[in-house]
């Protein structure tokens, strides 16, 4: 069984309200139970309840995957890059270090390199990941791109990321705002001056993060 | 005599709370379960559907209801680890008799010895000193069955006048102030409403940690070009995309809907065909809120005039909305004020009763809405009577069989009648379903009031912070170990299953309740056999008023993915939005869209007073105080489970980072929040996403950790609903760390 190609993973932090429902249910998930494997974060708590959910993403050309020097990590011909494979991890962290998302996890205790699959024993089978499926606020979205496109009218599926040098196209699509700039909203601002939000570019988090199609 | 044991340690080294993680069988993979049960959550007012996997009498884990309309297996964090509540090492599998010289003050005792003890006291305290001297403190996360039974217990079998429950805490606000308006006590409208809607207002409502699953639907608004409008004095997580944030001044809600409703005539923003045809009383409320100017608004609101301008002429402009609110704008001494407040720009909008037109309280507790329906409150009979209307007292006395002049009339709220303890007027108790004393406000009183009382009984699961004061303790059933009907937030009546049995001694509450009725000798009106059994007698009392659920049933229920009330007969399949042309009505009987005899809503006069306690030089700070996502109300269920501990293990006091430096406190830093009535030491939490005038601290937690030391008792005159969101306090760096931090409990 392999995950249809039509069933697409979408993350959209614009709706993240930081519950950590996906990181409960992940652990609840039977290929890696009690271990989550998302990374939820708050941005930066002291100014904003902002958090951001990372899943694998599922990369075309995993850096984990080139970087292992066991061969541990398998990319599936449905594009779900699997979690290392036991037999061969010998838990030396190059995946860890290498992947520019950051999603690899060291479990020391296993010696063995844990990751998101994707949900593989249910979503090869039909279902929907755990994270996707009970994400109250669907910052983690699971479906076909035509739902997606129905559903989230203001957004923009993105699936090409630039680190550096390095161009990178994922499985796991990001939404990004079609209307462009960020909003910040400001307490002590909406006392005293205006109520809405000023937009602030966040140059550091905007430049570069998308391919230039994407962002044009 | 109900007395606190000396070893507090003791007590919680023996009955917690201790977190339970998943072990065992339910870590175990590729397991499979005797059976799936589909139910809902036993957490908050949204009640989601989930799936629950048994094997062998113990809920392993959970599967997500898809198909459920409301969450569509959508969760919460609590509603993901819920299934940890089961099988836990705290749970009371016995009955308890206190006992000084007994490990942790209590000792097991067979069950039927305990309800022997219990009869016999009720009788000796009300032998005594009449029957008014025993009062009955029940709890809105109880089935409406249980809840129902509850009202009927105390009105037929002890036949004392005080009864009253924990939504007092909750959602009483939102109700008074939806009858004195619209005659009915019910969200308006399914929350399929809200996608429709051009804009959405949420006061005082912290939507993504309180009711999660609601950020779906304003998400889904949003997406589909709606306007969100956030009122609150924190960035919480939906606050911090939305269109318009206005972090009001906590306690001066009321003034801003007076200032937007002012602009809204000054405007024209106004249905006029709506308020001519449908509404009575708008020209004094129009009258009031002429003295409302943006600058009157903008100072006592401590948000700016061009704040409150856009969102007047946001909302007044709209063509469709959904207004939201919850206990932001509720828990205060003028609650209801700042409902009536909210409504009136509803009404004046015209925009109620229709697709895409919508308002709503988001309900707290799991039955939240069915808890307050049924006669649990102290002046209500079920089907949302009044206990003082002579024709509604007939009518129930009639189907429980006993004379009307015996039924006691109406009682007091739940902290007047703890003040009763204190006046020495009730002398015993029975709590269910409710924890008192980390619950209420100024609690360090609630638990002397405890230890006065002659005779406690408890019945819960867990051994609550109250019970501790117990002197019997009844080991009660959870949620997933009965079978019964709540109604979730919408109005949506929907339906519990039973998943497994309850363990060892415990019994279904209302096995226990019929169990002391029993053994009291009143037997009468007390042998239910089964819940369906319950609801059958519910379905006949609450015929033909405004809470009519006499056409609700189970298999409606399933069939029909649950069944919005009013529900008249078995042939209507509910009500899912009220106030719309044609629908079933018994007050209005075809007069009008709105449950009065005239069919009218009515605007009220809201004038706005501030808080009970308003900062001065001595307590110069406003507390607050509300709840995180990953814990629930006085936190028996959430303290006890692991993930959710973890996930935020303690409270912690929120502060603006400029308030903070005035104090000298940094992020982190030991801080000491002083009220006049208590105080805390938690770590501080250093945030630009507070009002600087504003401290913030949940209320989960016990003891040492309880916000509610510092709370005060003032409460709203009509619905009694504490100030639970505004008092005065004063901050300082704790001189040092408390006692608790080096890892005891603190409780």
């Amino acid at each position: 069984m392999a995950v249809p190609s039509h069933m697409e993973f979408f993350i959209d932090p614009n709706r993240c309200i930081g519950c950590q429902s996906c990181v409960q249910a992940c652990g609840e998930c039977d290929t890696h139970k009690g271990h989550p494997m998302i990374h939820l974060e708050y941005v930066d708590r002291a100014h904003s309840t902002q958090t951001a959910p990372v899943v694998c993403m599922h990369c075309d050309q995993p850096t984990c995957a080139e970087v292992c020097p066991a061969d541990a990590i398998k990319r599936t011909g449905d594009g779900v890059v699997q979690t290392a494979r036991k037999p061969r991890c010998i838990a030396c962290n190059n995946c860890v270090l290498a992947c520019p998302f950051g999603v690899p996890k060291m479990k020391t205790e296993f010696q063995l390199m844990m990751k998101c699959d994707m949900c593989y024993d249910r979503t090869s089978a039909g279902k929907k990941p755990m994270c996707a499926t009970v994400c109250p606020s669907g910052a983690l979205f699971f479906g076909t791109r035509e739902q997606v496109e129905q559903l989230r009218p203001r957004s923009t599926p993105v699936n090409q990321f630039r680190f550096g040098n390095q161009a990178i196209t994922t499985k796991v699509n990001m939404m990004t705002p079609k209307a462009g700039h960020a909003e910040y909203v400001d307490v002590t601002a909406a006392m005293n001056e205006g109520a809405i939000g000023k937009e602030i570019t966040l140059n550091v988090l905007m430049n570069g993060l998308f391919s230039e199609k994407e962002s044009q | 005599m109900a007395k606190l044991p000396d070893q507090l340690s003791e007590i919680t080294e023996r009955f917690g709370p201790h977190p339970a993680f998943s072990a065992g069988v339910r870590l175990a993979t590729n397991v499979e379960p005797d059976k799936i049960v589909k139910t809902h959550c036993c957490f908050c007012g949204q009640q989601c559907g989930i799936q629950l996997k048994v094997k062998d009498n113990v809920v392993i884990g959970f599967e997500p209801w898809e198909d459920f309309p409301f969450n569509q297996g959508m969760l919460c964090p609590k509603g993901v680890k819920r299934y940890l509540q089961g099988s836990h090492p705290d749970r009371l599998l016995s009955a308890l008799e206190r006992d000084e010289s007994a490990e942790g003050g209590f000792r097991p005792i067979p069950y039927d010895q305990a309800i022997n003890r219990v009869a016999s006291e009720i009788r000796r305290i009300q032998s005594t000193y009449g029957a008014d001297s025993f009062g009955v403190l029940s709890g809105a996360s109880l089935t409406t069955e249980k809840a129902y039974l509850m009202g009927k217990f105390a009105r037929v079998a002890l036949k004392t006048p005080y009864i009253d429950y924990n939504g007092r805490l909750c959602m009483v606000s939102a109700a008074a102030g939806n009858k004195k308006a619209f005659g009915i006590d019910r969200a308006a409208n399914p929350w399929s409403d809200i996608l429709r809607a051009e804009v959405v207002w949420i006061s005082g409502a912290n939507v993504a940690e309180c009711a999660p699953i609601t950020t779906n639907y304003v998400w889904q608004a949003r997406e589909n070009g709606a306007k969100i409008i956030v009122v609150d004095p924190r960035i919480t997580p939906v606050a911090r995309t939305c269109d318009l944030f206005l972090p009001v001044k906590p306690g001066r809600d009321v003034a801003l809907f007076n200032g937007v409703l002012h602009l809204m005539i000054e405007n024209d923003w106004l249905d006029h065909d709506f308020i001519d045809n449908h509404t009575a009383g708008f020209d004094a409320v129009a009258e009031h809120v002429r003295e409302w100017t943006p600058r009157r608004t903008a100072e006592v609101a401590g948000i700016t005039e061009r704040a409150i301008r856009q969102a007047a002429e946001m909302w007044g402009e709209a063509k469709s909305s959904f207004l939201l609110h919850a206990r932001g704008i509720e828990h205060h001494s003028h609650g209801v004020q700042n409902v009536l407040g909210a409504i009136n720009i509803v009404l004046a909008s015209g925009r109620i009763g229709r697709e895409g037109c919508g308002y709503a309280t988001i309900t707290g507790q799991g039955n939240g809405q069915g808890g307050r329906e049924h006669g649990q409150k102290c002046d209500q009979l079920p089907g949302a009577r009044d206990i003082n209307n002579p024709e509604h007292r007939a009518y129930i006395a009639k189907v429980w069989g006993v004379d009307e002049k015996e039924m006691p009339g109406a009682g007091v709220d739940a902290y007047e009648l703890i003040r009763k303890i204190d006046r020495g007027e009730i002398k015993g108790l029975l709590s269910i379903c409710f924890n008192p004393k980390v619950s209420l406000p100024d609690n360090n009183f609630v638990a002397r009031m405890l230890d006065k009382l002659e005779f406690y009984v408890a019945i819960d699961f867990f051994l609550n912070e109250s019970a501790h004061h117990a002197d019997i303790v009844l080991p009660g059933s959870l949620h997933e170990e009965d079978e019964g009907i709540v109604t979730q937030v919408e109005g949506r009546v929907i339906k519990i299953n039973k998943a497994v049995d309850p363990p060892g001694d415990a019994k279904q509450d209302w096995r226990i309740i019929q169990d002391i009725a029993r053994a009291m000798g009143r037997e009468r009106g007390f042998t239910f056999n089964e819940p369906r059994e319950i609801l059958d007698e519910l379905r006949v009392a609450s015929k033909g008023f405004v809470a009519d659920y006499s056409g609700v049933s189970y298999e409606k229920i399933e069939r029909q993915g649950g069944v919005f009330w009013p529900c008249p007969s078995e042939d209507h399949p509910g009500t899912p939005r009220l106030f719309e042309k044609g629908s079933w009505n018994p007050i209005a009987k075809g007069a009008g869209l709105f449950y009065f005899p005239d069919g009218k809503a009515r605007f009220n006069v809201t004038p706005y007073t501030p808080p009970a306690e308003d900062v001065d030089e001595e307590y110069p700070i406003i507390l607050t105080t509300g709840r995180v996502v990953s814990q629930f109300l006085s936190g028996t269920q959430t303290r006890r489970i692991g993930p959710l501990v973890d996930q935020y293990p303690e409270p912690r006091i929120e502060m603006h980072p400029r308030l903070a430096e005035n104090l000298g406190i940094e992020d982190g830093d030991w801080t000491t929040a002083e009220s006049r009535r208590g105080r805390i030491t938690l770590r501080a939490q250093v945030v630009t996403t507070i009002r600087p005038d504003t401290i913030f601290i949940p209320y989960h937690w016990a003891g040492a950790k309880s916000a509610n030391q510092l709370t005060i008792a003032a409460q709203d005159p009509i619905s009694k609903i504490p100030e639970y969101k505004v008092c005065a306090v004063r901050v300082k760096k704790a001189e040092a760390a408390p006692n608790w931090a080096d890892g005891g409990r603190g409780e």
